[in-house]
């Protein structure tokens, strides 16, 4: 018996999601009585392996084999299933990032198991299974209740809080080779990212909407973001005007967030943004228009002209941080 | 009597899911102490992920592919009013599974079973359906039928007889090339503008086949007990303008986030 957690490493290391994620695991294998495995691919040290028995591990599988440098579906999901059913797993808990979304529904139907994906809290109950989970692209939540055997979850981002539970913690090594027709569709080329901060990474956001009147105008928004070691992003519109790359629109039919803190300047707040960065902890809206709809959904709102505000506030962030 | 003898050759046949969902502005509400999604006074619309992949694939289609795109739709009878709207886009005919959507699994098997009897090259999904399902369908269709898939593809091309797909990952933009058949689902970026039906689309789509089915595999996994709504915010604290600066005190000594 175990909670298998997914836990993916970039370059032999780990991140934030990956420490949320074997946290909730340990809330879960406490509930239900059992333990926690971990499973990561590829070059990771003992040393960083074990950084997961911090947070609950008692176990830390590390796979490689042939084929396994390159992530394709089909490869990893019969890796994962193998591992699930090797350490007899009641449950397998994913994170909600591109690779949990894309693995968590295969490995699901591979054993047979009913799916909870975007799942914001500790099941409420094991027997039977319910759990809570994302519904309507964030306009809603669900209690869910999963009937099969076992259980897959993918857990939505910053939606659990990383708890240190010290634990002895065994690491195994586990081969597999990937078969070449897993690999049929295996990425031929990786063009590297700019470097900038992942959106859905970024703790804090600062985004912007058309209120910005143009794309010459980003210098202050970048800046506030620099100033805060921030990630940038922006509305739809401002996307769909071509003022901003499409990667950085966030909302219900682009990135869905959820930082600890979001300032949005110069964003109406039409439903469809809202839906996307409600699971934010704190909002903070800028908005010249005292009727802005942000202004319902926020937690702190500055009536005012962009241009005026946004400057001096950099001034202020600026300020604090020499002070901290 | 005259003999139609179609050819079918060189044909790409490409099945694509259309989501019947809840328009994005819709507010939503719950009924039956909140154990019922509201249907009344929401408008229902092609899914807008759905709804980009149909464009990039008519599009491609206009730049000289031979494409036959067919729709598949588990849904009720009132979903027909959306397949309607995709045929008047351009799809060629559609399949209607006679059913409601509200497992993913289920809605997966349904989808493999269209698949297994079309002989198609590819299945082609959104990223996500945005009521019910969030992004599970695409990865749970190509297990079952044991396909390659790619998840939230940001660029889809046909250059002859290839695919091209790229797809947004954390470390960066992977060039993939497709094979057949396989799954996709689309992600952000895969078209831009969604087409808009002329008249003469919707004419015709009057007359295109839609043809309705039975679900044939009744599995289902999990089961939605009750639905919240998200809190609602205390009351947001203007700040005066004149103050905006305290905004940063209030960041770190109130929120204690900064």
């Amino acid at each position: 018996m175990a909670v298998l957690a997914y836990t993916e490493n970039w370059n032999g290391e780990f991140k934030k999601l990956s420490l949320e994620l074997v946290s909730y695991a340990y809330a879960i294998a406490e509930k239900i009585g059992t333990q926690v495995v971990c499973l990561t691919v590829g070059n990771v040290t003992d040393e960083k392996l074990l950084e997961l028995s911090k947070f609950g591990a008692s176990k830390v599988i590390v796979a490689n084999g042939e084929g396994l440098q390159s992530f394709t579906n089909q490869s990893y999901t019969k890796l994962i299933a193998e591992v699930a059913t090797g350490q007899n797993a009641q449950v397998v808990v994913f994170a909600n990032n591109a690779s949990g979304e894309s693995l968590a529904p295969r490995v699901s139907v591979r054993l047979r198991a009913g799916l909870a994906p975007n799942v914001v809290e500790v099941p409420s109950s094991v027997e039977p299974f319910v759990v809570r989970k994302k519904a309507f692209s964030g306009k809603a939540f669900v209690d869910f209740k999963i009937n099969s055997a076992i259980k897959v979850l993918t857990l939505t981002q910053n939606a659990f809080k990383i708890i240190e539970n010290p634990k002895d913690c065994s690491i195994e090594k586990h081969n597999f080779d990937a078969s070449p027709a897993d690999l049929a569709v295996a990425p031929k080329q990786l063009i590297k990212s700019d470097g900038k901060m992942s959106i859905s990474d970024a703790e804090i956001l600062i985004s912007a909407g058309r209120g910005l009147k143009g794309p010459e105008n980003w210098g202050m928004v970048e800046e506030m973001a620099q100033i805060l070691g921030a990630g940038t992003c922006c509305s739809r519109p401002v996307a769909d005007l071509g003022w901003r790359p499409h990667h950085e629109h966030v909302g219900q039919t682009g990135k869905v967030v959820a930082p600890n803190l979001y300032i949005a300047i110069g964003i109406s707040g039409a439903i469809q943004h809202l839906a996307g960065v409600n699971g934010s902890k704190v909002l903070v809206a800028i908005n010249k228009d005292t009727e802005a709809p942000f202004f319902e959904s926020a937690d702190y709102g500055i009536v005012g002209d962009a241009f005026d505000i946004v400057p001096r506030l950099n001034a202020a962030f600026k300020k604090f941080k020499i002070t901290q | 009597m005259f003999n139609v003898i179609f050819l079918t050759y060189n044909y790409m046949k490409i099945l694509i899911c259309i989501g019947h969902v809840p328009d994005t502005t819709s507010k939503i509400k719950f009924i039956e102490n909140d154990t019922v999604f509201n249907k009344t006074d929401i408008q229902y619309i092609v899914g807008p992920h759905e709804e980009f992949a149909l464009t990039r694939l008519l599009d491609l289609r206009d730049a000289g592919n031979n494409l036959k795109i067919t729709t598949v739709t588990v849904g009720n009878r009132e979903s027909e009013n959306t397949i309607r709207k995709a045929l008047a886009m351009g799809a060629d005919d559609a399949i209607r599974v006679d059913a409601e959507p509200t497992d993913a699994f289920f809605v997966a098997n349904q989808i493999a079973e269209v698949f297994k009897k079309g002989d198609f090259d590819l299945i082609l999904t959104g990223k996500e359906s945005i009521d019910y399902n969030g992004g599970q369908v695409a990865g749970m269709v190509a297990e079952l039928l044991d396909l390659p898939s790619i998840n939230s593809a940001s660029f889809f091309n046909l250059q002859g007889d290839k695919m091209l797909i790229e797809r947004e990952s954390d470390l960066g933009k992977e060039v993939i090339e497709g094979v057949k058949p396989m799954v996709i689902s689309s992600g952000k970026g895969f078209a831009i503008e969604p087409r808009i039906p002329n008249m003469r689309g919707i004419m015709m789509a009057r007359k295109k086949d839609l043809q309705v089915v039975q679900p044939s595999n009744n599995e289902v996994y999990t089961d939605a007990q009750k639905y919240y709504l998200p809190q609602p915010k205390g009351k947001c604290k203007l700040i005066p303008t004149e103050n905006a600066e305290d905004l940063v005190r209030l960041l770190h000594e109130e929120a204690k986030i900064i």
